[in-house]
């Protein structure tokens, strides 16, 4: 669905990211992993379109820079880190704006809207200035606003989380990955999540793609990516590896 | 949670507003009239009938010196509303004003320089333009020189309008020193911002530029709503980002620069409303545009209302009562958004 290849970002002369060849198909939950100043950013952003780039970005077939925007904006969403917004709209508007680029009813609107609320665990703050929230809070409406984007996508739609649980505390962390996992199967949305704890990628069990000094180093299933000695190799840091019923854990 | 007043009944209080400050600046003056003789006078010129029963210099007095410049005043105002809107939807910074941010002393400086050095004759379209032109300069100048990748910071925003100012005050400054004593005068009472010696073709600039921007801004409504989100969010969200902000910064500048043209500088009046109505009805630009525009319209003509008739017959240019309403209104905000400084650290 979406196919990378010989992808070149460059700035200021610093090369900040190349990648030869990365296919995500439809329907795919896959974490983008890495330490700080890897590329993760770089990658989502020449996707986004928010970087000139180098190379090829086909997205269903289709050169992503001879997208329509409108029609663009149905089919890719991303999600920001944070957000600058300092005008009172509530977090309902906010989430409206995800209709932007959509055509519904009013009614169809309101209801599209409020299943994201729902789903992203914001509708108590519905009424709420946005300004106001704290930064979880905040992500989370965004995410509900990018949710709403997506729903009149006609073929996969493509979403980019850029660090979606950082700001969360456990509890919402776990729901978010556990909605971006159903996104992916009953949606058939392709996911890619910017993700730091290597727990919650063992836990969740996606595709794992690992950036080092801006070249893909790994990519596949966590439990064969994420060796110790990977990561010793990746972040310096060498864990403890545990075994439990099937499963791994990292100390 | 938060109070807002829906929109509808909010315009609806307004265009009432509107409706008693009409019948008291055609009726309140140095000369005063009755209103139902004032009106009917209106009638009369428009069906070409005779029933109001004023005499001649009363009606020349309605018709030629308080329609023009009733409904300037209301245009000026709506105008310089939704161009102080725009711009601070634009600037992403809720201070953002043309009469702060020095659009409006770089329009003065391109009308002025029309005033001056252009014959009489040409005056009618050439001060308007030029001062269109100046203030869009101004407008790219203090834009780029604001803008960072977090939105534009206020303190390069308010820097960059007091560099400006001074510039185009030592400018207009320079100008008046070659030009002769009655266009002195002129100049000294323009600058302060007055409406008076509103005409009709002044009234139909003002009335062609208001339709044009009202029309054009309301259509960018909501894209400006996902702007003030984040340039980036917003070409996420489909909106065509930097063409956006290219054509409401040359809409802005024509409307400010028109705005000055006819009437001066009028500060303030970009800043304070677009405010108020924030406060009331909330930031979506679909309903805070035309709520500004009638706000402007209000606020403008009961100023200038007062501007003739606190010191009748003599009369104050309206810029300063603008200012004395606006200047403490902005320091209050200035006061809040220090208090969200400290609050986040910054």
């Amino acid at each position: 669905m979406l196919e990378i290849r010989d992808l070149l970002v460059e700035a200021g002369g610093r090369r900040l990211l190349q990648l030869d060849n990365l296919t995500l198909p439809a329907g795919q939950f896959v974490a983008l992993l890495g330490p700080n100043g890897a590329g993760k950013s770089s990658l989502l952003k020449a996707i986004s379109g928010e970087v000139g780039c180098r190379g090829e970005l086909l997205f269903h077939g289709q050169s992503l820079r001879h997208w329509n925007p409108q029609e663009r904006a149905r089919h890719v969403a991303v999600l920001p880190q944070a957000s600058s917004l300092t005008f009172p709209f509530s977090a309902r508007e906010v989430v409206e704006m995800g209709l932007m680029p959509l055509s519904l009813s009013r009614q169809a609107g309101a209801d599209v809207v409020r299943a994201a609320m729902i789903d992203a665990d914001c509708l108590h703050l519905a009424a709420r200035s946005f300004p106001g929230l704290s930064g979880g809070e905040k992500q989370r409406v965004h995410l509900a606003r990018v949710l709403v984007q997506l729903v009149q996508a006609e073929k996969t739609p493509l979403l980019l989380l850029d660090e979606p649980v950082s700001a969360q505390d456990l509890g919402q962390q776990h729901n978010i990955l556990r909605l971006a996992v159903r996104l992916a199967q009953q949606r058939g949305i392709t996911v890619l999540a910017v993700l730091h704890d290597l727990n919650q990628v063992l836990r969740y069990g996606m595709r794992c793609l690992v950036l080092a000094e801006g070249e893909l180093v790994a990519d596949g299933e966590p439990e064969a990516v994420l060796t110790p000695h990977r990561i010793e190799e990746v972040w310096g840091y060498r864990p403890e590896r545990y075994t439990t019923e099937e499963r791994f854990a990292l100390l | 949670m938060m109070n807002r007043l829906p929109a509808t009944p909010a315009a609806v209080l307004l265009c009432g507003v509107l409706m008693v400050g009409v019948v008291l600046s055609l009726t309140e003056g140095a000369v005063s009239m009755p209103a139902s003789g004032s009106l009917a006078a209106i009638w009369d010129a428009l069906f070409n009938s005779e029933r109001s029963g004023l005499l001649g210099h009363e009606k020349i007095i309605v018709l030629e010196l308080r329609l023009p410049r009733l409904l300037l005043a209301m245009l000026v105002g709506a105008i310089l509303a939704q161009c102080g809107a725009v711009m601070q939807g634009l600037f992403r910074n809720p201070l953002a004003d043309p009469g702060i941010i020095g659009v409006s002393s770089g329009a003065a400086v391109g009308a002025v320089l029309a005033i001056v050095l252009l014959p009489v004759a040409w005056q009618v379209w050439a001060v308007p333009s030029s001062a269109f032109v100046a203030g869009l300069l101004t407008t790219l100048l203090v834009y780029s020189l604001a803008r960072s990748s977090a939105g534009t910071s206020v303190v390069m925003l308010l820097l960059a309008g007091v560099a400006v100012a001074a510039f185009a005050g030592a400018g207009i400054g320079f100008l008046s020193y070659f030009t002769d004593d009655t266009r002195l005068r002129e100049l000294s009472v323009w600058q302060m911002g007055s409406l008076n010696g509103a005409n009709h073709q002044q009234v139909l600039l003002a009335l062609v530029a208001f339709v044009m921007l009202a029309t054009w801004f309301q259509r960018r409504a909501g894209p400006l709503n996902a702007f003030l989100l984040g340039e980036s969010e917003a070409r996420h969200l489909g909106v065509p980002v930097e063409r956006m902000k290219l054509e409401l910064i040359v809409l802005a500048a024509l409307g400010v620069g028109i705005a000055v043209a006819c009437s001066g500088i009028i500060g303030f009046v970009g800043l304070v409303v677009p405010h108020l109505v924030r406060l009331s009805c909330g930031p979506d630009h679909r309903r805070l545009l035309p709520l500004s525009a009638l706000t402007g319209a209000v606020l403008l003509m009961l100023s200038d209302l007062a501007a003739r008739t606190l010191v009748s017959p003599a009369e104050l240019p309206v810029g300063l009562l603008t200012a004395l309403l606006g200047a403490p209104f902005f320091l209050i905000l200035l006061l809040q958004q220090r208090k969200q400084w400290s609050l986040s650290g910054a």
